[in-house]
């Protein structure tokens, strides 16, 4: 966590002249509790940013004060260089689409979407309107009312409604929340494509991180009311800094290890009396102890001797416990000497014969895409999130 | 159908007997009643009888002798539910959107004066406006009203003892109108440029209009047949047409003038009913 603050204040010295949404040193809290704690954040224009995060991290807070929806306790919010931290939420160039669409049920649907631009006194209202709604594929629906639309259909009006004020910044609070997962997917990539076109600043908030990596070009990963680390979503996935990083997104094998040594780039790690060596630059532990983490996928699995093709930390002894077949992939779990099951995604490839429940196996994987995480940290930080929701 | 299908549906004919009997028995029979003694020969008395001669004479004098009280009621029930309004939507939505944990406590506090009788209430209205009370007091000392002004027995009076006794109908259904709306939607209006007073008057009043029509419903229409306040708190001068039918039939026991002007107020009180909701539109709202 640290790291990520102090680099974000380097960051933040670096761009006096920046022009994009930014955040500093904003907390906002609820009585004792703190739902957002001195949040630093560069939001750059023109980008697809996701807060990604488990309910209650602070990411719907932090959203919402960029709204002005909430004041923040301390700290300010600034708007290509104007400070808008305690504006009205009428004034400021910001639109919304809410996790519940909020559509005006007594209007229909094209004033629904004309509604910012009516109380801008526009002209022009009406071809604005109509060709936002061919945008969103709605024009046939513009004079119904949103109940009697789909929720696919009012996800889109909302974004609509939203989108016609050409904000320069749009947030989407949990917009797909609501849609089945069919639905969800086919709205992403709509979003995404709108997003494209229209080249406006999309702020996303969700907590479900396949959406977030999905959609996002950057993804800031929330918990607590502090970003844990921020970045590309390969670089999260690839490179995670904490534990809580590492289970959110996607899933990791986190083996307790002692470091006996470190070198210019490498460093070494003892686990359990085999010993693996980890890149520098995906060395996030300073003390002499950490989690070595490796991803499920990362994982090479074969017979005992076998010459795997990793050339590398090869793991030895361990017994195959469970065997998940899922068409694409064999999921097996295998559990180690120490008494540690580690996950294991080996690709159907036809390359590699299946392991049964019971076979002594040999573990391997390239030091390349091992990381360490800070000792200190709770290895099953962020692991009890509900994989689908 | 299925003969389960069949039974389902006598089952339902068979909960609308009781109510059906009741209405029979308490409306269509007094209506009737009413109907038929407005059409009397106004010459027939309790101890004479009555012919049904068809009279409809009798609904001409009675708009012509009572035409004043009438339009006098229509104006004091209307300028009272229009007072009524004004005070019960700040009253409603100070309940539904700000009142927090106060908002079951309030609530019964609007009801409260339920549990003593209207009567007595207005009774000790006639107390607090008296000549020498305190108010009439405070007025004359600010020269708000003259030496020799009074508040009892002016339309003043009336109309605030009909605003008083009626407020508590338009505040409950403007209550359950206004807690229903959806705070986000007015949290969605300001995020889409509406300062607050334009998000009140675009999103939070047109989703409120059930309530407001209720409301005004249930307070101008007992409020126009309403006799006690106009007895209680005014003079002659101030007499509304309930309380003109009442002394009709209980001291002239003039039936067929009574019942005609019955049937005048109703059909009044109906076809304004009809065209308000019309204006009003609220069978678009839903």
């Amino acid at each position: 966590m640290s790291q990520v603050a102090e680099q974000d204040k380097t960051a933040a010295s670096g761009g006096e002249d920046f022009d994009g949404l930014r955040l500093r040193q904003v907390t906002k809290s609820f009585g004792a509790f703190t739902a957002v704690d001195d949040l630093d954040l560069d939001i750059p224009n023109g980008s697809f940013f996701a807060l990604l995060g488990p309910s209650g991290c602070g990411k719907t807070t932090t959203l919402r004060m960029v709204a002005g929806l909430e004041i923040p306790t301390s700290g300010s919010i600034t708007l290509g260089g104007d400070d808008i931290t305690f504006a009205k939420p009428y004034r400021r160039p910001v639109n919304t689409v809410f996790q519940s669409y909020a559509l005006f049920p007594h209007l229909d649907i094209f004033e629904n979407v004309a509604f910012g631009l009516r109380r801008r006194k526009k002209s022009d209202v009406e071809a604005q309107v109509n060709k936002m709604l061919e945008l969103v594929e709605l024009t046939s629906q513009a004079r119904k009312k949103p109940a009697q639309l789909s929720g696919g259909q009012q996800q889109r009006v909302a974004l609509a409604r939203a989108l016609i004020n050409e904000p320069q910044v749009l947030l989407l609070d949990e917009p797909l929340g609501a849609l089945d997962l069919k639905l969800r997917r086919s709205m992403q990539i709509e979003i995404k494509r709108i997003q494209n076109e229209v080249g406006q600043t999309f702020v996303h908030v969700t907590h479900d991180q396949e959406e977030a990596m999905t959609m996002a070009d950057t993804v800031a990963v929330m918990n607590r009311g502090v970003i844990e680390q921020m970045g590309s979503p390969s670089d999260l996935y690839e490179n995670p800094r904490s534990t809580f990083v590492a289970n959110f997104l996607g899933q990791s094998n986190l083996i307790e290890g002692a470091v006996t040594h470190r070198s210019a780039d490498l460093v070494t790690v003892d686990m359990h009396g085999i010993g693996v060596s980890i890149p520098v630059a995906r060395a996030h532990a300073d003390g002499d102890r950490g989690w070595v983490g490796i991803r499920p996928e990362k994982v090479l699995i074969g017979e005992l001797g076998e010459e795997l093709d990793a050339p590398g930390n090869s793991v030895p002894g361990g017994v195959v416990t469970d065997v998940s077949f899922v068409g694409v992939s064999t999921q097996y779990l295998v559990r180690m000497p120490w008494g540690q099951e580690l996950q294991v995604f080996q690709q159907n490839t036809g390359h590699r014969r299946l392991f049964r429940q019971g076979e002594q196996v040999e573990l391997s994987w390239r030091p390349e895409y091992a990381f360490l995480l800070d000792y200190s940290q709770d290895a099953a930080a962020g692991a009890q999130r509900g994989a689908e929701d | 159908m299925s003969d389960f299908q069949r039974r389902r549906g006598a089952v339902g004919y068979l909960l609308l007997i009781p109510a059906a009997l009741w209405l029979v028995l308490f409306f269509v029979v007094p209506f009737y009643s009413l109907l038929a003694t407005s059409l009397y020969d106004p010459s027939g008395s309790d101890f004479r009888g009555y012919q049904m001669t068809y009279e409809w004479s009798n609904y001409t004098h009675a708009l012509q002798d009572y035409w004043q009280p009438l339009v006098r009621s229509l104006i004091y029930g209307g300028v009272a539910t229009l007072l009524c309004l004004l005070l019960g939507y700040v009253l409603a939505y100070a309940i539904a959107f700000k009142a927090g944990r106060w908002k079951n406590l309030l609530l019964v506090l609007v009801i409260a004066p339920f549990f003593t009788s209207f009567l007595v209430r207005t009774l000790s209205w006639k107390l607090i406006l008296a000549d020498d009370g305190i108010v009439v007091n405070t007025l004359q000392a600010v020269h708000l009203l003259g030496p020799d002004g009074r508040l009892l027995a002016t339309p003043v009076a009336v109309i605030a003892g009909l605003t008083y006794n009626f407020l508590p109908f338009m505040v409950l259904p403007l209550f359950a109108s206004i807690d229903k709306i959806d705070h986000r939607l007015i949290e969605a209006s300001g995020d889409l440029y509406a300062n607050p007073v334009v998000g009140f008057f675009k999103v939070t009043w047109p989703l409120s209009l059930p309530g407001v029509v209720s409301g005004t419903l249930l307070t101008f229409i007992p409020a126009v047949g309403d006799f006690i306040n106009a007895q209680l708190l005014g003079s002659p001068n101030q007499r509304m047409v309930g309380s003109v039918i009442q002394s009709l039939f209980t001291d002239a026991n003039d039936y067929p003038a009574a019942a005609a002007l019955s049937m005048i107020l109703m059909v009044l009180i109906v076809a304004m009913v009809l065209v308000y909701i019309r204006r009003a539109g609220t069978e678009e709202l839903l």
